[in-house]
């Protein structure tokens, strides 16, 4: 068969492997109880594979943050001589199936959702969405927000999912995308459904008021709540779509703050990294953009599934973020269609007609069109120790399609 | 038999114009089925990728 | 640091739509900083520090907004919180550029697409073309500078798949009514003509037209078909696809100077054609006639011979010959000092400039040009013309990072100027091509060169007679009949077809040689 024909062929199933991913949340634990290979003083995070020494400002933070929490350290300089000694493990979340948003940091103790999909029997997992530690804040405050998830929230949740026997996350994703939501950086929608749900399981689990009341209070006034699930959806979602031989669709985009990495299905594990794009944003009051650190997170992992920048267009409440009318967004949204392989069956835009999402990002159509993916993201400082400060949009670097479109050429012509 | 190209002939056009938006203008002046591609070139105008493109897309 | 706020009260908008706010609020001239975010006792806080303070503050609560602004001036306070209304209800608009950026794009629109039209560069033709046939497409490559080898096999691809190649360096196809690329607005009728030249169709039908004919389709086949290196492949497709269509009864092949490989080919293949064919290839005029073949001198004779083919007499032909100008008479060549005796020619038309030359040296004259019809008469430098000298300004020399003299006069108008100063010019001939895509006034472009060039001659010895042809109908967008009158206005003899034109330029010679 030409080989032309053969990657049409391979994206096909790696789309329907895409589309017909179904994720049910199955429980949230701490992270060393069920990610594979989370042992020891270890700490996860974003992006592509990076040592302590290249990691940006805000990554670093947020690992001497986690180390502080875990107690494997006092202060945030014997934090450091610890990392700067080679005694922390550092791996990225996509090699044992888990993001995380921003610097994606996550530590033994720390729960994690655990999101199973259906379909193809895999888990992955997601690290607790939060305002400040994620960003490279390691104050006392942050770290006590760590402390009530991993104490008192995800006790709570988990005896509710147990109870209720895991919550399906599809309807919730479909329902979202037609409420507004695009699933990265609005979870308005989703994130409400999911404590609905929550609500009920916490009541038919019986927990006690005194833990009942302050998790539903935290769930209600979280409208990122939900961001943490669809990433660990997308992971469960992508993870089954890798490794299909001759297919050029990216099955994972991230960032560290340093570098921007992506995988692509016909290449095995290997990651096509650049630099990390500079996110053009809007600040929060007392912030600028020379404050800004790098574009990072796992986050993009939502992009990659067909969500965030490319459901854009029908998440109009996030406009500021673009900049720009309803007509930009709408116009970003069309844009990635010129990028994809397929429309998704069942996540639709209302506004767009109730057309589907874009999935299957190709890299030779993203080199061809050079159109690089559209992500909308937070902004971290550039600096250790600050929470969030800005939001904006940013394009995947146009240079590691390039650079997969090389090995795939590499590996897969004469 | 019917080829293909006695179905040009027997009309009608329905033409994707890739480059002058005039040639497209003048075909709708006649009536005629038309979509205008703003072209771009591939890849940027990346010779390494374009020889690629060729080969995989 | 003169500040202000202004509240509005219950209205709740998330941070990330009141941080484009607030950066649209920033950029205002004078403005120091800004604050738009809701009351909340954090952003309180928040303000208390940044120094913005006020009892309107105080009371405000979390689904209030609060808008406080640090300026230079009282004034720019003041304006920029008038603006915060407008800046909150209007996001600015701007223009959403189109989608379609790829043929894949294009397909995707239109999937029931059957021809694709090419005018891309060059190098990028090919790849594009290649998609083009993979999705079932025919092509009108406009586009030149594309190899032989990739003319090749594009063509051969198509061949294989049934579909049909025009070009590339493909100017004019006419199918079924439609004209594509340069293309005149002519009368539908039975006769089906296929040429690798733009012009040369476009001046076929356009004497076909005034002759009371009328045109099927024409087809371009692109300027290297009936090269020996291409071997007429879509020139072949053409005539077979025309003998089988119920719509054409005569078919006419418009050429310039063939590669005799192919023209052998093509011969045998026109010879078993089982409908009427009138051929017409430039610089093979002194061909012997062959069995069953009309081999016509000019396009003009093709044009005729084929509507009597189609069995209607040739009308309004002989009135084509619009003049009667004092110009004309012996008289006044007859007071041009001897030395002035030259023709210089400027097309705008490749085919036009070929005809003219056949036509002058059949007359036995020597033509010069930059494009010759045969191995003699190559024009050493393309800017300095010498005797008789006829020039293709569509030629590459001409047309580098520039637009075609059909959709740019400019360097036709100032080469005009040139040649009328030059003292052995007795006349310049032109040609003037209408229809889709050529200039909007063609004319109006260079008449002002012509007047003005006449005008300076005429203060020297001598006058520039100006002979020009003007190829379109009276249906093409530009106004024939206006274009007509302002050449003549400005004195230029004035014919509808190029061979006329040429021929009344011999005649002109013919006195000034007797004269001299």
């Amino acid at each position: 068969m030409d080989i032309k024909q053969r990657i049409t062929e391979a994206n096909e199933e790696v789309v329907r492997r895409l589309t017909s991913g179904l994720p049910v949340l199955v429980d949230i634990a701490p992270a060393g109880e069920v990610i594979p290979g989370m042992e020891g003083k270890m700490i996860t995070h974003s992006g592509p594979p990076i040592e302590w020494s290249r990691m940006c400002g805000a990554q670093q933070g947020s690992v001497i943050g986690s180390v502080i929490y875990e107690g494997w350290a006092e202060t945030p300089e014997d934090a450091r001589a610890l990392l700067d000694g080679g005694e922390i493990h550092l791996e990225p979340n996509h090699s044992h199936s888990t993001v995380g948003p921003m610097a994606g940091t996550i530590s033994p103790s720390a729960p994690v959702w655990v999101v199973e999909n259906r379909t193809f029997g895999n888990r992955a997992f997601c690290r607790q969405v939060e305002p400040r530690q994620q960003f490279g804040d390691y104050s006392p405050d942050a770290l006590d927000g760590l402390r009530r998830w991993r104490d008192l929230f995800a006790p709570t949740l988990r005896e509710a999912l147990l109870h209720l026997g895991g919550v399906e996350l599809d309807p919730i994703i479909i329902q979202a995308l037609q409420m507004g939501d695009e699933l990265h950086n609005r979870h308005s929608a989703s994130s409400s459904l999911f404590a609905n749900q929550m609500a009920i399981g916490i009541a038919k689990a019986g927990v006690p008021l005194d833990r009942a009341l302050p998790t539903l209070g935290h769930l209600a006034g979280h409208n990122l709540l939900f961001l943490g699930l669809a990433m660990a959806a997308g992971k469960a979602i992508t993870d089954p779509a890798r490794g299909v031989e001759s297919s050029s669709v990216v099955i994972a985009m991230c960032r560290n703050g340093t570098e921007f990495g992506i995988q692509v299905s016909g290449l095995g594990d290997e990651w096509f990294v650049a630099p990390a794009p500079v996110v053009e944003g809007l600040y929060l009051p007392g912030f600028t953009s020379s404050d800004a650190g790098l574009d990072m997170g796992d986050s993009a992992i939502t992009e990659t599934v067909g969500w965030g920048g490319f459901a854009l267009g029908g998440a109009p409440g996030i406009l500021a973020l673009v900049g720009g009318t309803p007509e930009d967004a709408l116009g970003y949204t069309r844009e990635m269609r010129g990028i994809t392989t397929a429309k998704h069956p069942t996540h639709r835009m209302p506004a767009l007609g109730f057309e589907g999402t874009s999935v299957g990002i190709d890299i030779r159509k993203v080199v061809q069109t050079d159109v690089s993916p559209i992500i909308d993201t937070a902004i971290a400082h550039r600096e250790a120790g600050h929470p969030i400060i800005g939001a904006g949009m940013v394009r995947a670097p146009m240079e590691c399609f390039k650079g997969a479109l090389r090995a795939f050429g590499r590996r897969y012509t004469p | 038999m019917t080829e293909p190209i006695d179905d040009l002939l027997r009309g009608p056009l329905v033409i994707v114009n890739l480059g002058l938006r005039g040639f497209a203008e003048s075909l709708e002046a006649q009536a005629d089925d038309v979509v205008q591609v703003d072209w771009l070139p591939p890849a940027g105008g990346d010779a390494e990728m374009i020889d690629l493109l060729d080969k995989l897309l | 640091m003169p500040q202000g706020c202004a509240i509005r009260k219950n209205q709740y908008y998330d941070s990330v739509f009141l941080m484009g706010v607030n950066s649209r609020l920033s950029k205002i001239a004078g403005v120091r900083q800004t604050a738009v975010l809701m009351g909340s006792e954090k952003n309180k806080v928040l303000l208390g520090d940044m120094g913005i303070r006020a009892r309107e503050i105080d009371e405000a609560g979390p689904n209030d907004l609060v808008i406080a602004v640090l300026a230079d001036d009282e004034a720019t306070v003041r304006s920029a919180l008038e603006g915060v209304d407008a800046a909150l209800h209007s996001m600015e608009a701007t223009t959403t550029p189109s989608e379609i950026h790829t043929l894949e794009d294009g397909l995707r629109v239109k999937s029931d697409a059957n021809l694709a039209v090419v005018t891309l560069p060059g190098e990028y033709v090919y790849a594009e073309a290649r998609k083009a046939l993979d999705a079932g497409l025919h092509l009108f490559i406009f586009s030149s500078n594309v190899s032989l080898e990739q003319e090749r096999e594009l063509k051969q691809l198509a061949l294989s798949r049934g579909l049909l190649v025009m070009g590339p360096d493909c100017g004019t196809s006419i199918l079924g009514g439609v004209g594509i690329g340069f293309a005149n607005a002519v009368r539908r009728g039975t006769i089906g003509v296929i040429g690798p030249s733009g012009t040369g169709l476009q001046e076929f039908t356009c004497q076909v037209h005034h002759a009371g004919g009328g045109i099927s389709h024409a087809i371009g086949t692109g300027s290297h078909d009936l090269s020996n290196d291409i071997g007429g492949s879509t020139t072949l497709m053409a005539l077979e696809a025309l003998e089988r269509d119920p719509s054409t009864d005569v078919i006419a092949l418009v050429a310039k100077p063939a590669g005799d490989q192919t023209l052998r080919v093509l011969t045998a293949r026109l010879q078993a054609c089982t409908k009427p064919v009138v051929v017409c290839i430039l610089g093979r005029s002194d061909r012997a006639p062959d069995a069953g073949l009309e081999w016509m001198p000019t396009i003009d004779a093709a044009a005729r011979a084929a509507i009597e083919m189609c069995g209607m007499p040739a009308t309004g032909w002989t009135s084509t010959l619009t003049i009667s100008d004092p110009g004309l008479s012996p008289d006044v060549s007859a007071r041009r000092p001897p030395r002035q005796r030259f023709l210089r020619g400027l097309f705008a038309g490749g085919t036009m400039c070929y005809q003219s030359q056949q036509i002058l040296s059949q007359a036995g004259l020597t033509v010069f040009s930059n494009a010759p019809l045969g191995v003699d008469g190559l024009l050493e430098n393309p800017e300095q013309s010498v005797e008789h000298t006829l020039i293709d300004m569509g030629d590459e020399t001409y047309t580098q990072g520039r637009l075609h003299p059909m959709i740019d006069g400019t360097l036709r108008a100032q080469r005009i100027l040139a040649e009328s100063v030059d003292p052995e010019v007795a006349v310049l001939l032109l040609d003037f091509v209408l229809g889709t895509n050529a200039a909007k006034d063609p004319v109006g472009d260079i008449v002002g060169a012509i007047i003005e060039g006449r005008h300076r001659r005429a203060k020297e010895a001598g006058n520039l007679t100006v002979v020009a042809s003007i190829c379109g109908t009276e249906d093409d967008s530009q106004d024939l009949s206006q274009q007509a009158s302002l050449l003549m206005e400005a004195g230029v003899h004035v014919f509808w077809s190029n061979a006329r034109a040429t021929d009344y330029c011999i005649e002109l010679l013919r006195d000034q040689q007797e004269v001299a």
